[in-house]
């Protein structure tokens, strides 16, 4: 069962990945262990694939580096759940492939280290105390990470997926 | 119906429909900025997409500024690809180590259209807005395809209408002002919006860059000056266009600004934060880095040396900012004060290069975030303002309101000097004290928390 990992407000991408661990600095193998290392020690060596991480306001928020959400899909975090993104974050996301989705209860009703299960086709967060309501994604947002990430969808389908 | 913001205004233009905020739009881009601290991810995403040629190899800039004169081995084998890249594509519009940040020379150079969308693999990419063009910060994978289809989808954004008024007294600059609206507005405050800056189009260039850049701290997709000589007719937002806030700084009653570490949002007037000692101040950036900046930390500086407890690194932001700075004297009097002169780029600002912060250390930048960590060392502390509180506290070793030195006689200049001087006391690091301080300081502010973590562990 997928455990998670609580953060706070305003996290930003230095507490993610610090600069001075970039891929640019430390090598693409090995950016990722890395990962929290100031903000929270042993998290690269205990986070499980599948795992979810919970957060405040603002997750995510400074640079534009996308090695922040990339060491976290090297780790296979299975989603993140906030009650709200900084903007590049959130477009890194989803063109990962990394689930980013707003809630307002989540970071209320999860401790850190709860078994948590992610239904995003249900629109909610499972945890030991209750669910909590997901805000639903934009259609476009949904296409892009049901194929894994703009990449793939962009090999598939050649274009973006229509604003509607 | 409400007439266009700037944002709907130059999206609606580039996409070819109406666009009004909350829609969702592919928008055709301008030009695209790589940066070298991204390029292995931009190239392994255009392989990825199974694309071997960028787009349109004159609508690329490439540059090598974020760490840069390359400080390690790694850093310089990923150069080398960087520019074997550059070569193979066929791009001639490559700025390599030594010619400044990025953002800097797309502005002074011209590679900025108004009206136009640009993406760039910086998140201080808000900076084209300087001269009326939408510019936005994106991660590796969206730049790779925005190389590959020269494109990108956007959600409008809605606008924030930011207002200044009067004129600035001598030695407060739009540095103070724009650190007054991020701490008016806050780091998300503008989280996805773009900030509209009315007031400020007569502004010079390197104002409007360092308040275009600043939006970012706010969190803002865009920040766009109104009314700028470069932007053409058609690109004024409608009289009666809808925000969703508007903040008015009156800049004729405004003191000088900086920002406590470690959070840009935590902004208190110089006075309330006089004092507070400091190891190594930091004079470069895309958003104060330019000639005028130097020339301001030099006039103040009227021929003294920094106080020897002090390192004072300057770091053009552009090699013609540079030459400009040498042509007129600015950094003989800077080298002259005892000033570190580095190779115009990124410096220290992001804490990779040239100069980077020990444990304990306090220093003051003018550069745009002070986060912990940003600089080196997460037990460093980084405080933010103008050039000229820059000046000072590399003078005196401690922060203190410019505007005194400004107006003294030399005698009165020195009188100031020396008493600050013997203020700061104790000859080593100034981090224990200006620690205190900054709690102090903090206690008497909005509640606005460190970026935290529950049940961080203090690691040391």
């Amino acid at each position: 069962m997928p455990r998670a990992w609580v953060f706070g407000d305003d996290l930003d991408t230095d507490q993610i990945v610090p600069g001075r661990y970039a891929p640019f600095m430390v090598g693409q193998d090995k950016f990722h262990t890395y990962a929290f290392c100031d903000a929270r020690p042993g998290f690269a060596k205990t986070v499980q694939p599948g795992d979810i991480l919970v957060g405040g306001e603002n997750f995510g928020c400074g640079s534009s580096r996308e090695y922040a959400p990339a060491a976290l899909k090297k780790l296979g975090v299975g989603g993140i759940v906030a009650k709200n993104f900084a903007r590049i974050f959130f477009r890194n996301c989803v063109n990962l492939g990394i689930p980013v989705i707003e809630s307002t209860d989540a970071i209320r009703l999860v401790g850190d280290g709860d078994e948590v299960s992610l239904d995003m086709a249900a629109g909610v967060l499972r945890t030991p105390h209750g669910e909590a309501r997901l805000r639903p994604l934009a259609p476009f947002a949904q296409e892009i990470l049901a194929a894994g990430g703009v990449v793939a969808y962009l090999r598939e389908h050649g274009d973006f997926p229509s604003t509607g | 119906m409400t007439g266009p913001t700037l944002a709907e205004l130059i999206l609606s233009r580039v996409s070819g429909r109406e666009a009004r905020a909350g829609d969702l739009v592919i928008a055709p881009v301008s030009r695209v900025m790589v940066h070298d601290s991204v390029i292995d991810a931009v190239m392994a995403g255009l392989t990825a997409l199974g694309k071997e040629k960028v787009w349109d190899t004159s609508k690329v800039c490439v540059f090598v500024d974020h760490a840069a004169p390359a400080p390690t081995p790694v850093v310089a084998d990923s150069h080398r690809v960087l520019r074997e890249w550059v070569r193979a594509q066929g791009i001639a519009t490559f700025y390599d180590a030594g010619e400044g940040v990025c953002h800097q020379i797309m502005v002074e150079e011209g590679y900025c259209e108004p009206g136009t969308v640009i993406v760039g693999s910086d998140s201080h990419s808000n900076s084209y807005g300087a001269v009326g063009s939408f510019g936005a910060g994106m991660g590796a994978t969206d730049i790779a395809v925005a190389l590959a289809l020269g494109r990108t989808w956007l959600r409008v954004p809605e606008s924030i209408k930011v207002t200044f008024t009067g004129a600035p007294r001598r030695g407060v600059t739009m540095k103070d002002a724009i650190m007054r609206v991020v701490r008016e507005i806050g780091t998300d405050g503008a989280r996805y919006a773009c900030v509209e800056f009315h007031g400020a189009g007569d502004l010079p260039q390197g104002d409007r860059i360092t308040l275009a850049g600043m939006t970012t701290e706010m969190g803002a997709k865009a920040g766009i000056v109104v009314g700028t000589a470069e932007a053409p007719e058609w690109l004024r937002p409608a009289a009666d266009a809808s925000y969703v806030r508007e903040v008015t700084v009156d800049l004729s009653t405004l003191e000088p600004q900086i920002a406590i570490p470690p959070r840009v949002d935590q902004v208190a007037d110089v006075s309330e934060a006089v004092g507070i000692p400091v190891d190594i101040v930091f004079l470069g950036s895309c958003t104060n880095g330019r000639v005028v900046d130097m020339r301001q930390v030099a006039d103040l500086l009227r021929g003294r040396r920094v106080d020897p407890r002090v390192r004072l690194e300057v770091v053009p932001s552009s090699r013609r900012q540079f030459e400009d700075a040498m042509a007129d004297g600015t950094l003989g009097r800077l080298s002259a004060a005892g000033a570190v002169i580095g190779s115009s780029g990124c410096g220290p600002c992001l804490g990779r290069t040239g100069g980077v912060l020990a444990a304990e250390e306090v220093c003051f930048s003018t550069a745009n975030r002070n986060y912990k960590g940003r600089m080196g060392s997460p037990a460093a502390s980084i405080y933010l303002g103008s050039p000229y509180v820059a000046a000072v506290v590399a003078l005196t070793g401690v922060i203190d309101d410019p505007r005194p030195y400004l107006e003294a006689s030399d005698d009165e200049f020195d009188a100031l000097v020396a008493r600050r001087r013997a203020e700061r006391g104790d000859r080593g690091a100034a981090s224990a004290r200006s620690g205190d301080r900054a709690r102090e300081l903090l206690a008497t502010m909005p509640v606005r928390f460190e970026p935290q973590v529950v049940g961080m562990e203090v690691e040391d």
